[in-house]
């Protein structure tokens, strides 16, 4: 179990290459669960020289609020700082009300640092795990979100998503002129760097299953065509050209096929690209829009967005036998569905009185619930682990990120220190 | 090719139709015109009217939410675009737009819609179908930066290049 953490650890140490401090976006918490568990991360010891580039203890405590189910007991509140849990003192934390502590200690590796750290029950007053990892010189902050999971999971069950990534797109005025910026950073919206610049729009950015690669759009040439995108190597690949719309790139669960949607035939379709064999095949046939394609985890469906009814709404089409069926009924305006890792919930864009929310729908019952209050809301993109989505809102006439958890009980805001933010895509996770 | 001029017609004749019924109120100087469904009068029509004046025309017309019909005074005005583009060989480009409300990729569609809309009138006044080019940029180049309606109406539009 350590072993694969830390060879997943070292694996991000090559990937990821140091970039100065960019236009970062900052958490802004707005609502939580009612009963959210109280936690200390005890600050951690570090035996090696000077002062480390990042509160490590500091970034696991504020990973764990930003999931909403716990309440991370401020440093200025705790009445002592134990770095191993023969030096948790249990009556203090337990008048405290402290249901789990946290201890660490970070020490200096030749080109690196190593984190041990303690989970320890407190009311059980018994440890619950000790583990390592390990990171490379500008690795703190992938060393706290690890060691964050790893806490997160053995406590909810659920596997964290704090080492997760995400891609937006920016809008910023450059001379007057609007730039578009592919944008990628950590899922707390740290470390933010520029994928690539454009000068023409860029929307729809899809990770490959692996995370290795993203599709997008681009209208560089003049017309929206469909990239492919490596991150490692930076290598590119325009894979269609075609007369009209080329958009909505979407990869299959397996990787080895591009859902998009095509116009060549006089209106928009959706169509399966093979990439080995770059052969395209049509899905669809009817007169409407037919749009936003999406997989289920099956790789057996594409959920779509067809105003085929006169309005907006959602159809699943089995790929094998070519049927469609309507998913969505509730409404005058469903679109652009994601379906969560399970398969079992359909997240989108929904009208509800006049304005736009991000609502899910239970596929198997129909039942349709409205997860945000803001307005405008547009391109959900579920966690991997399925717990929470980001999606792009406006906060005055400013284009900002927000997150909410699939049963809305936590919600929190991610703006833009510069420019328009949108259309976040959640990554999978990296191992 | 034949059968999307036939449909194109087809639709041609709902809309003058429809703006027939909608335009009984108000002014019929030129609104008498679109109740027929002889589209072919209309063009001599404003041929005669507009063969005098070369001042450049207005090159956007705009939408309602979510529609890509083309209301009378955007068929006047595509009309009269049209006559001057009969006999020209010049490119034209018919950009679609969508204002911000609903989601990126659908109103990318939208946009093609719209355009796809301007040029299957225009082709119907004649004009050669081979010197139009659609291209949709859905919401993501508005004429107008801001969340109100005002700014919305502004967007829902089919420039004319």
């Amino acid at each position: 179990m350590i072993k694969s953490l830390l060879k997943t650890v070292v694996i991000i140490a090559i990937a990821s290459v140091s970039l100065g401090v960019r236009a970062q976006l900052v958490v802004d918490i707005t609502s939580g669960i009612d009963d959210p568990t109280p936690i200390a991360v005890s600050p951690f010891s570090w035996s090696g020289g000077g002062v480390l580039a990042e509160d490590v203890s500091g970034i696991i405590s504020a990973d764990l609020r930003r999931s909403g189910l716990f309440s991370p007991v401020p440093k200025e509140d705790m009445l002592s700082f134990p770095k191993t849990p023969e030096d948790v003192v249990f009556r203090d934390w337990r008048i405290l009300g402290t249901e789990y502590i946290v201890t660490g200690r970070i020490e200096p590796q030749a080109s690196g640092y190593l984190l041990t750290f303690d989970l320890v029950n407190v009311f059980g007053q018994h440890k619950m795990f000790t583990k390592q990892v390990r990171g490379g010189q500008t690795q703190l902050r992938d060393i706290a979100h690890r060691a964050a999971d790893e806490i997160f999971q053995s406590i909810t069950g659920i596997r964290g998503a704090f080492s997760t990534e995400m891609v937006y797109v920016q809008e910023e005025k450059r001379a007057g002129k609007p730039s578009y910026v592919l944008m990628r950073s950590d899922i707390d919206g740290a470390r933010a760097k520029q994928v690539r610049r454009f000068s023409a729009p860029v929307m729809s950015p899809m990770w490959s299953p692996n995370g290795q690669e993203l599709a997008y759009v681009s209208f560089e040439t003049g017309r929206p065509a469909i990239f492919r995108e490596n991150l490692r190597s930076g290598e590119r690949k325009q894979l269609t050209n075609f007369k009209g719309i080329n958009s909505s790139p979407t990869w299959s669960p397996d990787g080895t096929k591009l859902a998009m949607v095509l116009s060549k035939d006089g209106n928009p379709e959706i169509y399966v690209l093979d990439l080995a064999s770059g052969k395209f095949t049509r899905m669809t046939r009817h007169f409407s829009i037919d749009t936003e394609p999406n997989w289920m985890p099956d790789g057996k469906s594409l959920v779509f967005t067809s105003d085929r009814g006169g309005k907006p709404q959602i159809y699943q089409l089995t790929l094998a036998t070519g049927q469609v069926d309507r998913l969505t009924f509730d409404g005058d305006y469903n679109a652009r569905p994601r379906v969560s890792p399970d398969g079992k919930t359909l997240v989108m864009v929904h009208r509800n009185r006049g304005t736009f929310t991000i609502a899910t729908m239970d596929i198997n019952s129909g039942r349709m619930r409205v997860l945000t209050e803001t307005t405008l809301d547009e391109s959900p993109s579920i966690a991997p682990n399925g717990a929470m989505l980001m999606y792009a809102t406006k906060r005055g006439d400013k284009g900002i990120l927000a997150a909410v958890s699939l049963d809305a009980g936590v919600k929190y805001n991610l703006p833009s220190q510069r420019g328009d933010v949108r259309e976040p895509a959640w990554s999978p996770y990296f191992d | 090719m034949l059968k999307s001029v036939k449909t194109g017609l087809g639709l041609a004749c709902v809309l003058a139709v429809m703006a027939g019924c909608s335009n009984t109120s108000s002014d019929n100087t030129s609104g008498e015109e679109y109740t027929q469904p002889e589209v072919d009068t209309q063009v001599e029509t404003s041929v005669v009217e507009e063969s005098e004046t070369l001042a450049p025309l207005e090159n956007v017309v705009y939408f309602d939410f979510d529609q890509s019909l083309l209301n009378p005074e955007t068929r006047e005005l595509l009309i009269r675009h049209a006559d001057r583009m009969r006999g020209a060989a010049s490119a034209v480009r018919l950009e679609g737009h969508a204002d911000e409300l609903g989601t990126r990729e659908y109103n990318l569609a939208l946009g093609e819609r719209r355009a796809n809309a301007v040029r299957d009138f225009l082709v119907l006044q004649g004009v050669d179908a081979a010197n139009l080019e659609v291209i949709s940029y859905g919401e993501e180049r508005p004429a107008q930066m801001g969340s109100n309606e005002a700014a919305r109406a502004m967007n829902r539009r089919v420039v004319i290049n």
